[in-house]
């Protein structure tokens, strides 16, 4: 019985997240509004599209140990090529979401195959420097594109009816969960595949990778194009959710909030991304409400200028992530057993001499 | 003519800037290989610190700076005492630690001065221009232009001369040996953090002077030029820090003038591409 539980509870999960739309359950504390709301579906949904993304994102740092500070570049990719291909060209949604992650992983390539000839720490600043150059080339708004600063918001008449208008969020929602399903299953495929094992030996060992006669550099460019397209895909997804590209998805912070999920989560982990995704997300949405709430406006300024910032809150919280709980949350159930396995060896190691006197 | 003067005196500046942050990062990665994302929240600690002490706390400019360059340095010997040394066994944990601090640094800098620029108040006798070759330039450049290179010497001299600054050297060639050899390394990360910290928040104290103003993103902006800096330099050579750091604040102004605007931030990075494409090692050779 509890080995089926174990086996199939992410089928589970998939059953309840699928069929949360038509619940009327309210989870006060964790959402505003009943489980079916639109507000709550958007949310959650925002949830699992960061979850995907740190999944997505985990295949470089947790499977073949790729420290890469430019993620964003990819999923920004994703997002503004899809609106601007609607928006410029006037293609349909399908057929720019298509060219969408169709950029980003061209894109991915053509970038990747340039930094990973560098290895470790150069690899991870070569790979900043080009998000942040397309960055800068967002916030610039070239020949009006981009739209810099205020970015530019997705047309509606070329999106199906379905998926526009607030009810219709549950469609949207739909869409969240299969793309983080499909990532899922893609991380899950790719990483037990023949590349996948060597994405591991890559992980573990780069050198000796080389000395059984492969090349490293081929097999991190497919995994640093696939992560690339996952998250070009996960910007089509985001796109949707929030009706429009903004340049904060393009910035460094954007990059630097993935790698804060996925190390909160459990980096290497099946699972762990998407947890730390998930409750990034779920945190900064409610820190910032808790930001503005009346409560805090009245505690004195030592307290109240800290917890008034959900960036400062969740930096500290990383940090304390890193030193207390190497290997992130996905971790947690392991060391709590191993810490009470390691006490009740503990006590009867004591307790057998007590006996034999 | 004039121009040319003017945007070279310029981007020299901006190098110099480049420079302050640059040749910390280089020498903590070089030495410790710790890329340390918190030089940006160190950068913006210097800037705030001066800020304050030469407005609220009625300190002149000249005070103020050496001010804000303290409370930098003691910051960053806090972060490597308080947050680096307990994770030396984990490098990449390491990295980690200082990207939540420069999240969180910067955050808190913003939640009690606020997100919008700061005017920093600038002294009467660093206010003005200088008739240069027919152009005219602003006296700050000249400033950051000078404190860069007495940091550089300062750095040479500290690196050549001094019985720590051989064990940074040797260190940073090969740490493992250094241990091998009886030498307590760690003494000389905490150093290197605290000249790292001194020089990055001398250049936010600084970079108030140059950009007239200071915001808390100001540090993170600056940073990521500062590691192009240093892969191009070389990583762990200040010598090749300070050669790149004049390569790409000139590269930047040049191009961002007689081209688009933006186009110069754009061209600083297909530099590093193509240098990293002929050249991998940076440079000065240096493993990258």
């Amino acid at each position: 019985m509890t080995t089926h539980l174990k086996r199939w509870w992410p089928l589970g999960l998939l059953v309840v997240l699928v069929t949360a739309p038509y619940s009327t359950l309210s989870l006060p504390g964790l959402l505003d509004g009943p489980l079916g709301s639109p507000g709550s579906l958007q949310l959650i949904a925002l949830c699992l599209v960061y979850g995907g993304l740190a999944t997505g994102y985990d295949l470089l740092l947790g499977r073949t140990g790729l420290l890469s500070f430019g993620h964003a570049l990819y999923f920004a990719t994703g997002l503004y090529a899809t609106d601007l291909a609607m928006l410029e060209f006037g293609l349909g949604f399908v057929p720019a979401a298509v060219f969408g992650i169709a950029c980003s992983i061209a894109l991915a390539l053509l970038l990747g195959s340039v930094s990973l000839k560098v290895t470790g720490i150069g690899f991870s600043m070569v790979t900043l420097a080009f998000a942040q150059a397309g960055a800068i080339l967002v916030q610039r708004n070239p020949g009006g594109l981009t739209g810099g600063e205020e970015g530019r918001s997705a047309p509606a008449e070329h999106l199906p009816d379905a998926l526009i208008g607030i009810q219709n969020t549950a469609n949207l929602y739909w869409i969240a969960v299969l793309y983080l399903v499909v990532t899922l299953a893609v991380v899950h495929w790719t990483v037990s595949s023949p590349t996948g094992r060597v994405w591991a030996g890559i992980r573990e060992n780069e050198r000796r990778v080389e000395v059984l006669g492969l090349r490293p550099y081929g097999f991190k460019l497919v995994a640093f194009t696939v992560s690339g397209g996952l998250a070009g895909a996960g910007g089509v997804v985001y796109l949707l959710l929030t009706g429009g590209a903004t340049p904060q998805a393009a910035s460094s912070d954007a990059t630097l909030a993935l790698l804060v999920m996925v190390v909160l989560g459990g980096s290497g982990t099946r699972w762990g991304p998407l947890l730390g995704g998930v409750l990034y997300t779920w945190a900064a949405h409610r820190l910032g409400d808790l930001a503005n709430s009346a409560s805090i406006a009245e505690l004195p300024s030592v307290l109240r200028v800290p917890l008034s910032q959900p960036l400062f809150l969740l930096g500290t919280l990383f940090v304390a992530v890193v030193y207390l709980l190497p290997g992130g949350l996905a971790k947690l159930p392991a060391r709590l057993r191993a810490g009470r396995a390691a006490r009740a060896a503990k006590v009867s190691v004591t307790a057998v001499p007590e006996g034999a006197a | 003519m004039n121009t040319v003067v003017l945007l070279a005196c310029t981007g020299l500046g901006l190098g110099a800037l480049y420079f302050l942050v640059a040749s910390g990062l280089s020498l903590i990665f070089g030495l410790m290989d710790v890329l340390n994302f918190a030089h940006g929240a160190l950068l913006s600690i210097g800037a705030y610190a001066a800020w304050w002490a030469a407005t609220d706390g009625g300190m002149g400019f000249w005070l103020a700076v050496p001010f804000g360059t303290a409370v930098g340095t003691a910051a960053s010997v806090l972060l490597e005492l308080a947050l680096i040394r307990p994770l030396y066994s984990r490098p990449r944990d390491q990295i980690l630690a200082t990207v939540g601090v420069g999240l969180a640094l910067p955050a808190l800098i913003m939640g009690i001065w606020g997100a919008d620029a700061r005017p920093f108040p600038q002294p009467e006798a660093l206010s003005g221009t200088v008739r240069l070759l027919g152009a005219t330039v602003p006296v700050n450049r000249f400033v950051l232009m000078a404190a860069a290179l007495i940091v550089l010497v300062l750095l040479r001299l500290f690196l050549a001369k001094t019985r720590y600054g051989l064990i940074v050297r040797a260190g940073v060639e090969d740490r493992a040996m250094v241990t091998a050899l009886g030498i307590d390394v760690r003494k000389a990360f905490t150093l290197v953090f605290a000249i790292g910290g001194a020089a990055a928040s001398l250049g936010g104290a600084l970079a108030g002077l140059y950009f007239g103003s200071i915001n808390p993103g100001q540090g993170t902006g600056l940073l990521i030029f500062a590691f192009v800096v240093v892969v191009m330099g070389g990583m762990g050579s200040v010598t090749g820090a300070a050669v790149a750091s004049v390569g790409v604040g000139l590269v930047q102004q040049f191009a961002n003038y007689y081209t688009a605007a933006g186009l110069g931030d754009l061209s600083v990075v297909v530099l590093l591409a193509v240098l990293l494409l002929v050249k991998p090692r940076g440079l000065t050779g240096r493993l990258a």
